[in-house]
């Protein structure tokens, strides 16, 4: 029964409570087994709130008992990536300097996320601050991928791609500055949305870089990723980069999806050489595949995409330098005082060098030179020029084309470790992705298959122009309908069975 | 462009407030050098006729009106200090003996 509710999509599950069928606090327990079974191997939670999630969950079978009309998702498990604040619960960012802070309020999509009567079980691990592409840059050690566990599960939102590739939660909240959640959709064969920028409210999301954070919805299937861009979509007059209009029902456009007469450009730049053969040949499998069914596959250049990664790390370096300012040992987190005492200078010198990691002291000096009276022009205001060079690339793509597809990283899931003490390595894996974080436009990363070479999972990214985050949802879930018909089940099916550390972990007395 | 050199990255290191140590500034001397050189061709394309851009989304100003919000309490506000006197946050000295 409890194996067997884990592995529902949010979408099921949400159909079985409103049946009555399964009530919330079943499901919760469900999955809290399955975290303590599983956690141990694949580490994606920096902590659980079992307690406070049973409570919520059995206030919302009580709602629901009495009558009450109730959401696609009231009393679904949700997981949140540990960037997002939450109120009773620490958050932390993954971040030795913020370790134990438990904040007075909750982030805008953590509060929609409660309203809609979803259950939080816990905050995921991420890389600190978000800085990385494999969560090794997290102060409290690194997430495994559920299809490896030698192998690194994308960052910087490894947690909560993790924790739903490996049924912990149906679905999680993910944050997606460069590629944080469509990297690690791609190498966990689950999904991943970075909306378009400001469709969903900052507030409360701890900054890396402000023009380019966005938060959006970690899941196993499309649908689920649509109702949860749902539920925390909309404006917030406390997110003053929050756009204002409304949005239209992204489940709807998942449920009428239909690519026949879609013009889907292929970026020339991004399907090169410098991409896995595994990757290119299940990224144009799936296009031949939509092709089949009625789109158009057109191929389109983007000239100045080549250039994002050298204006991203140009532009995220000199706002999270600006943005961590705030970690200055006075109003929350660590202070560590100098031996024999010290200055409120010293203070914050000590504390910020022992309380940020090596990436997080990296970016931070980079982006402190980027902004430098004498560097700025070139440097920060050069990368700003980019952005306007890659805004219009899109612009000239979508007067061609509906969407964009690329593959959404480089190559399949490395092994940890192996690109750890080389910057620019690590740096590459966003290639695909970066793009859309420049220009503010929305991407979708969906399952299309394993590599062959090495039997790990590789995704596919779509693209599509600003406020247009329903082309992605019906491309993506066009897709995803055509290809679990020709594998006969989901990809995340052929993932391997985690149960027998969930039987090591029995015996350990751990269960 | 001039190649950073371990001086500017202890200046930095001093502008941002981390206390970095000797070995560390060595460490990040050499990858920040590696870094800029990959992030200076941002000036290949970068010509004076393209304007910059410093918000994907283009906006107007956000107002507001100018009335108290619903805001944190006091308690709430202090309540993950460091150090706190119950109504304000409590500091280090902020000069030293020499100053």
């Amino acid at each position: 029964m409890s194996e067997h509710l884990v592995r529902l999509t949010a979408a099921e599950l949400g159909e079985r409570l409103a049946s009555g069928d399964v009530s919330s606090v079943e499901a919760t327990r469900a999955h809290l087994d399955r975290i303590a079974a599983v956690d141990g191997a694949v580490h994606a939670f920096l902590h659980v709130d079992g307690e406070r999630a049973l409570e919520t969950a059995a206030a919302v079978d009580r709602r629901r008992t009495a009558g009450e009309s109730l959401g696609p998702l009231a009393g679904v498990p949700i997981a949140i990536k540990d960037v997002l604040v939450t109120e009773g619960m620490p958050s932390t960012a993954g971040s030795r300097i913020l370790e134990g802070w438990v904040p007075p309020y909750d982030a805008t999509p953590v509060r929609k996320v409660r309203e809609a009567g979803m259950i939080p079980l816990g905050k995921t691990n991420m890389d600190e601050f978000a800085m990385g592409s494999s969560t090794e840059h997290s102060a409290y050690g690194p997430t495994y991928n559920p299809w490896d566990l030698e192998r690194i599960p994308g960052g910087s939102g490894g947690g909560s791609a993790a924790s739903v590739a490996a049924f912990e939660a149906p679905l999680a909240l993910g944050s997606d500055t460069g590629g944080s959640i469509r990297q690690p959709a791609h190498v966990t064969g689950t999904v991943g949305v970075k909306p378009t920028y400001g469709a969903v409210s900052r507030y409360g999301s701890i900054a890396l870089a402000s023009s380019l954070d966005q938060v959006g919805p970690v899941t196993r299937t499309v649908l689920d990723a649509a109702l949860l861009q749902d539920v925390i979509a909309g404006h917030d007059p406390l997110d003053s980069t929050s756009i204002p209009e409304a949005w239209p029902s992204m489940a709807e456009a998942v449920r009428r999806a239909d690519v026949a007469g879609l013009r889907i450009g292929v970026v020339k730049q991004l399907d090169s050489d410098g991409f896995q053969a595994g990757v290119r040949s299940r990224f144009h499998e799936a296009l031949e595949l939509l092709e089949r069914n009625g789109a158009e596959i057109v191929e389109v250049s983007a000239p100045h995409f080549e250039y994002s990664i050298a204006a991203y790390y140009l532009i995220l370096p000199a706002e999270a330098s600006s943005n961590l300012a705030k970690f200055d040992s006075v109003r929350f987190g660590l202070r560590v005082t100098p031996e024999g005492g010290g200055t409120v200078e010293q203070v914050m010198g000590a504390t910020r060098e022992a309380g940020f990691g090596p990436e997080v002291k990296r970016r931070i000096i980079l982006g402190t030179y980027a902004l430098s009276a004498g560097y700025y022009d070139a440097y920060y205001g050069s990368a700003q020029k980019v952005r306007t060079l890659v805004q219009r690339d899109f612009d000239a793509a979508f007067a061609k084309v509906d969407v964009l597809a690329t593959p959404t990283a480089p190559t399949t899931a490395f092994k940890l470790g192996e690109k750890l003490d080389d910057p620019l390595a690590m740096y590459l894996n966003d290639v695909a992705t970066i793009p859309a974080n420049l220009a503010g436009v929305p991407g979708i990363s969906v399952p299309v298959g394993l590599a062959p070479e090495d039997g790990l999972p590789v995704g596919i990214q779509f693209l599509a122009p600003a406020r247009e985050d329903a082309r992605l949802y019906n491309v993506g879930a066009a897709l995803e309908r055509l290809l679990v018909e020709q594998w006969g089940g989901p990809l995340l099916d052929r993932a391997p069975d985690l149960s027998s550390h969930e039987m090591a972990a029995a015996e350990e007395g751990v269960v | 462009m001039s190649e950073i050199n371990a001086e500017q990255v202890a200046h930095l290191a001093n502008l941002a407030r981390i206390a970095l140590t000797e070995e560390e500034i060595e460490h990040l001397t050499a990858e920040l050098r590696q870094i800029m050189q990959a992030v200076e061709k941002v000036s290949e394309v970068a010509t004076p006729d393209v304007p910059p851009t410093s918000h994907p989304i283009p906006m107007q100003n956000v107002f507001r009106d100018d009335v108290v919000g619903d805001v944190l309490t006091v308690e709430q506000a202090l309540s993950g200090a460091p150090e706190s006197d119950g109504s304000r946050f409590v500091v280090s000295a902020i000069l030293g003996e020499e100053q």
